[in-house]
């Protein structure tokens, strides 16, 4: 997959929680249903509009609250490219590289609208918006991590480790995957 | 260098004399707690994919509590998975209906102060309670510790939140949670690890503990730690378990953490929450006018023996209020049978409640319907956003479990100190 993403801004306010992504009257369900409720209880219209290569942008707390995983890869499987926020939930931030989201603190998301075409590149940070012709920055993700969502995230990322027989002994995840990561 | 409890932990499990806030490490892991929603169901296949099995079934612990119990089609399958599991591994331990994870835990005896752990789950924080630096990961992160025993962290900062004096009556570890939500906003704890110190916490004993650290998830922080002591240790071998030498996992006197916040104990007045988050906290006298539904007894956060010893405290000799169900749900069977043996759960039965199974049951919302749309509920649970408890028009009131009584035999939210 690319690092570099392109697409319309769906903007959210502060504190986009869990259950508000993947809500769980549909935890049991495979992702494919999950995904058809994300957002579903601030913005009905969200899973219909959303498209491939799409942005969500948002303000402090994105993902906080349960640890489970249907939170980003309902974004995934909608076909979000990146979401930028202020903050965000620790687990969820986590959970999302591991999926292989790129996920990007950004103070300057004001700079962003509803409906604005913006263009997002996680390994320097910079994001263009388009439609207002502005430049603004996000913290880059370090290469250990980009390349890990490059691999597709941590299960791909892992697998190709185990291939090579290189995941037992004491050199550690931390040798296998890099040597930085960005506090969340 | 001194260091703060968290890094001590964090330095032994990465194999380090010495950590430093901010650095990267990788960690051993003692133990890894899994349940059936994202547990074996998720996990399974991802360890497929690396073609290896649990690194160690002996610090795997698996519990059954999210789809307890199973009543369509896809629980029951998940619960089949999940036994599946259990019977292809010799783990550590593996218990099917007995109460919710962050209370079996250390019911079963698997904690231990010093112990570094990593749980399936966001309330994970809950095992901090006994000195451990317990946290919770997703599934995919929990596939990849199964198969390789090891997970990387950014040592955390420690922010120190100290409660001086005694903690009036009515006034329990929910409060004091709901308090900081209030005070400090769900991202006060900025994925560090939270310290609770002070003669307030140490007055507590282990299942309030496990409320202030369980909540520490809604207060955003990575870990909630509290200092073991021999409250600890009687807990630990109750639970049949050796807690071994507690006196190495406390701060360093001069340890440096990077936020230190203090409060009264005593100035403390019982909180709510309103609808739909836990930062929505103020003292329960501004929410009088607030009718009531449905009263709600249960999680793993708020209906522990000692939580439902409090519901019954307010509800001996009362009624719940017409029009208003009261429904428990005690967070582990031991709980419950404890409840049935010292009179408890009569009380509570006379008072009107309905007993719940021993599992997360509404608190998760995973089985939809249990409240009417619009419905108000106040309710012992951590969290109140919007749809938690299945139905995304209920308005979710959070409280403690003498809040839940007092407010259920009212009908509206009510101080329980008035009933004390
Ligand atoms: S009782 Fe609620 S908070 Fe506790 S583990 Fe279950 S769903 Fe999570």
């Amino acid at each position: 997959m690319t690092q570099t993403n392109h697409g319309r801004a769906f903007v959210f306010g502060d504190g986009i929680d869990t259950d508000v992504l993947a809500p769980g009257l549909y935890m049991k369900y495979p992702i494919a249903t999950i995904a058809q409720h994300c957002l579903e209880s601030i913005d009905p219209d969200f899973v219909k509009n959303v498209r491939t290569g799409d942005v969500v942008v948002a303000g402090m707390g994105f993902g906080i609250g349960s640890s489970r995983e249907q939170a980003p890869e309902a974004l995934k499987h909608l076909g979000v490219a990146a979401v930028l926020a202020r903050s965000f939930g620790g687990i969820f931030y986590r959970n999302a590289l591991n999926l292989g989201l790129p996920v990007l603190v950004c103070d300057a998301v004001d700079g962003i609208g509803a409906g604005d075409l913006v263009h997002v590149d996680a390994a320097t940070g910079v994001i263009d918006n388009q439609t207002r012709g502005t430049r603004l920055s996000a913290k880059p993700l370090p290469p250990f991590l980009l390349a890990m969502i490059h691999d597709g995230g941590l299960v791909p990322h892992l697998e190709k480790r185990f291939a090579q027989g290189r995941v037992t002994g004491s050199s550690g995840i931390q040798d296998r995957l890099g040597s930085t990561i960005p506090i969340p | 260098m001194p260091m703060t409890l968290a890094e001590k932990i964090v330095a032994r499990a990465a194999g380090r004399s010495q950590v430093v806030p901010g650095e990267i490490v990788t960690c051993a892991v003692d133990l890894a707690m899994i349940h059936d929603s994202g547990g074996p169901r998720r996990v399974v296949p991802i360890l497929k994919r690396f073609g290896v099995g649990l690194w160690d079934p002996k610090k795997v612990v698996l519990i059954s509590d999210h789809y307890i119990p199973a009543n369509d089609e896809e629980t029951r399958r998940i619960g089949e998975v999940t036994r599946k599991f259990a019977a292809e591994n010799a783990l550590a331990g593996f218990y099917d209906g007995e109460g919710i994870c962050h209370v079996v835990l250390p019911e079963r005896g698997h904690l231990k102060p010093g112990m570094f752990v990593v749980g399936g789950d966001s309330h994970s924080p809950t095992g901090g309670a006994f000195g451990a630096y317990m946290f919770g990961v997703g599934a995919t992160e929990m596939a990849g510790v199964l198969a390789t025993g090891e997970i990387w962290l950014a040592v955390p900062e420690t922010i120190e939140i100290e409660w001086l004096g005694r903690f009036g009556s009515g006034v329990v570890a929910k409060d004091v949670m709901l308090y900081l939500c209030g005070q400090l906003g769900m991202e006060g704890g900025r994925s560090q690890a939270v310290h609770f110190r002070g003669e307030a916490i140490r007055s507590l004993d282990m299942q309030e503990r496990m409320t202030l650290s369980n909540m520490t998830a809604e207060l955003g922080g990575q870990a909630g730690l509290v200092d073991p002591d021999e409250t600890t240790t009687a807990f630990i071998r109750a639970a049949g378990a050796e807690p071994g030498d507690i006196a190495q996992w406390r701060s360093d006197p001069d340890s440096a953490p990077s936020e230190r916040h203090r409060y009264d104990a005593a100035a403390l007045a019982p909180q709510v929450a309103a609808p739909h988050s836990p930062a929505n906290a103020a003292p329960v006298g501004e929410f009088g006018s607030v009718a009531i539904d449905v009263a709600h007894v249960g999680a793993c956060t708020g209906a522990k023996i000692v939580d439902l010893r409090m519901a019954a405290r307010v509800l001996k000799g009362r009624k719940v209020a017409p029009g208003v169900s009261l429904l428990v749900a005690p967070a582990s069977r031991r709980d419950q049978e404890a409840a049935a043996c010292d009179g408890t759960l009569q009380i509570l039965v006379d008072a009107g409640a309905k007993l719940l199974p021993n599992a997360c049951g509404m608190c998760a919302g995973y089985g939809g319907g249990e409240l009417d749309e619009n419905a108000t509920c106040v309710s012992s649970i951590a969290r109140n956003f919007k749809g938690r408890m299945g139905t995304a028009s209920a308005r979710i009131y959070l409280g403690s479990p003498y809040t839940v009584a007092a407010s259920a035999v009212r009908g509206r939210i009510t101080d329980p100190r008035e009933m004390l």
